[in-house]
């Protein structure tokens, strides 16, 4: 099996607690991946630590040709991994100094070093993209929930990032805007992007995702594809958490 | 009870007048070189870079927990006499040090606590595209702490005028000092200290009527 992204023996502790006890997974090119399980199981921690939000104690990530060991990572491995791996926050996160436009941009501009033209232009066909090509110039408080998170994807998208990390986008938004934000995710989705996504929404998972990951307890309890995993789960745990979230 | 000596006051009109250039220059240039260490320090006290922070810390602490007027002292008359190359110091220069020292250690609690203001999740949506640490602060966290800050720094630059009085007690002559010489000539101490208080009154009036002004222009522009 030829992983693109390799993740070995993950471990994070916060204190003396392992929020992650070793976790393996292996995604391959355009693989989308959907992470499901209880609140408290470690999932956002995942996520977090494969681009060292929160860095992690032990193991190994591997992406392309990149391959950090936490335990000895240095600042540099840090930011190689950032810039491979884009991020969308559950708050969306947005720089609140900037407007739509130029939180698409500062990556482009601060750390890929691109040329300011060439960056607006980019920002013109991502705001596009994310159905908010008239509002570039928006602050993010002038902006809906909803627009707001279309602009924190958009932000992880100008960067081309190998892996897109999705850390329960919609669990935010009020209903009115999960719709919009939803559609968005699916077209990235649909354009084979890699992707690991952390969400609540089963549905939604089980519609966008080539493989589902149950996780409880900091580890990978069963994983397989969709159907399987929906119809026919084989772990009691996740048969009790896919019945108690209906 | 004497009448005031008005006609006195408006011959001393000009006179003070003269000397609000080197008033004006010893809080702007302390202002500025303030501004730039109370960033710093706030930055190191929000990092928490090791060492430094501790350091920082004692320098905040000193200079907040003991009077401007024995700072000043301290550096002016005492410090030359163990570090002998300070012996020719003059007195703006010992002012204007004295003064930012002093202002920068309370600037920086303020820069300080309006960088925590700024949600955490935008310096992780920075750190997420790969910004560097110094990128982020640049790009992202100071320059909405400063908007934050900005009403209360601007009490300190007007604290920092008035403060420029005390350079008169190291022998400057500036507002204060020429108002002390005129009185010490003429006798009339109220006359002469009435005009000097209100030059200074005049002086924070035209700067507050600025700070109306752009706390209006910031409330309006951009965001929270």
């Amino acid at each position: 099996m030829s992983c693109e992204i390799d993740i070995a023996g993950l471990v994070k502790r916060f204190g003396g607690n392992a929020v992650l006890n070793g976790i393996d997974l292996c995604l391959k090119p355009g693989e989308r991946v959907a992470i499901i399980g209880p609140s408290g199981t470690g999932k956002s921690t995942l996520l977090r630590c494969l681009n060292f939000l929160d860095p992690p104690d032990e193991g190994r990530i591997t992406i392309g040709d990149l391959s950090v060991d936490a335990a000895r990572a240095s600042r540099a491995d840090m930011l190689a991994l950032r810039r491979r791996t884009g991020f969308v926050f559950q708050n969306y996160a947005l720089f609140a100094n900037k407007t739509a436009r130029e939180n698409i941009m500062e990556g482009l501009i601060t750390v890929r070093n691109w040329p300011k033209p060439k960056a607006e232009e980019r920002a013109r066909e991502i705001l596009q993209q994310i159905g908010l090509g008239d509002r570039g110039d928006s602050y993010p408080s002038a902006l809906s929930g909803g627009q707001q998170q279309r602009v924190g994807i958009g932000r992880a998208m100008a960067l081309d990032a190998e892996l897109m990390l999705f850390d329960e986008p919609t669990s935010a938004l009020d209903p009115e805007w999960v719709g919009e934000v939803l559609d968005l995710i699916r077209r990235i989705a649909d354009g084979r992007q890699t992707m690991l996504i952390v969400t609540h929404e089963m549905q939604f998972a089980r519609e966008i995702a080539d493989r589902i990951v149950f996780m409880e307890g900091g580890r990978i309890v069963e994983q397989g594809p969709p159907a399987q995993i929906f119809g026919n789960a084989r772990d009691e745990r996740t048969r009790a958490f896919l019945r108690r979230v209906g | 009870m004497r009448p005031l000596d008005i006609a006195y006051m408006w011959d001393l009109v000009p006179v003070i007048a003269g000397y609000i250039p080197l008033t004006l220059f010893m809080a702007l240039v302390s202002m500025v070189a303030a501004l730039v260490l109370a960033a710093l320090l706030a930055i190191v006290r929000v990092l928490k870079i090791p060492v430094l922070d501790r350091v920082v810390a004692v320098f905040i602490s000193f200079f907040r927990g003991t009077p401007l007027l024995v700072q000043l002292f301290l550096f002016y008359y005492g410090l030359p006499q163990m570090l002998t190359f300070l012996t020719n110091i003059d007195g703006v220069t010992a002012a204007i040090f004295g003064l930012t020292m002093h202002f920068s250690a309370y600037m920086a609690e303020s820069i300080r606590g309006a960088i925590l203001g700024v949600d955490r999740s935008q310096w992780e949506a920075a750190q997420s595209i790969g910004m560097t640490q110094g990128q982020l602060l640049r790009r992202i966290v100071l320059p909405q702490a400063a908007r934050t800050a900005a009403p209360t720094l601007v009490n300190y630059f007007i604290d920092m005028i008035k403060g420029t009085s005390l350079a008169f007690t190291l022998g400057v002559t500036e507002m204060m000092g020429a108002a002390q010489k005129e009185a010490a000539g003429s006798f009339l101490y109220l006359e002469a200290f009435l005009v000097v208080a209100l030059f200074y009154w005049a002086i924070v009036e035209i700067l507050s009527v600025g700070q109306r002004r752009m706390e209006r222009h910031l409330g309006k522009a951009v965001a929270r």
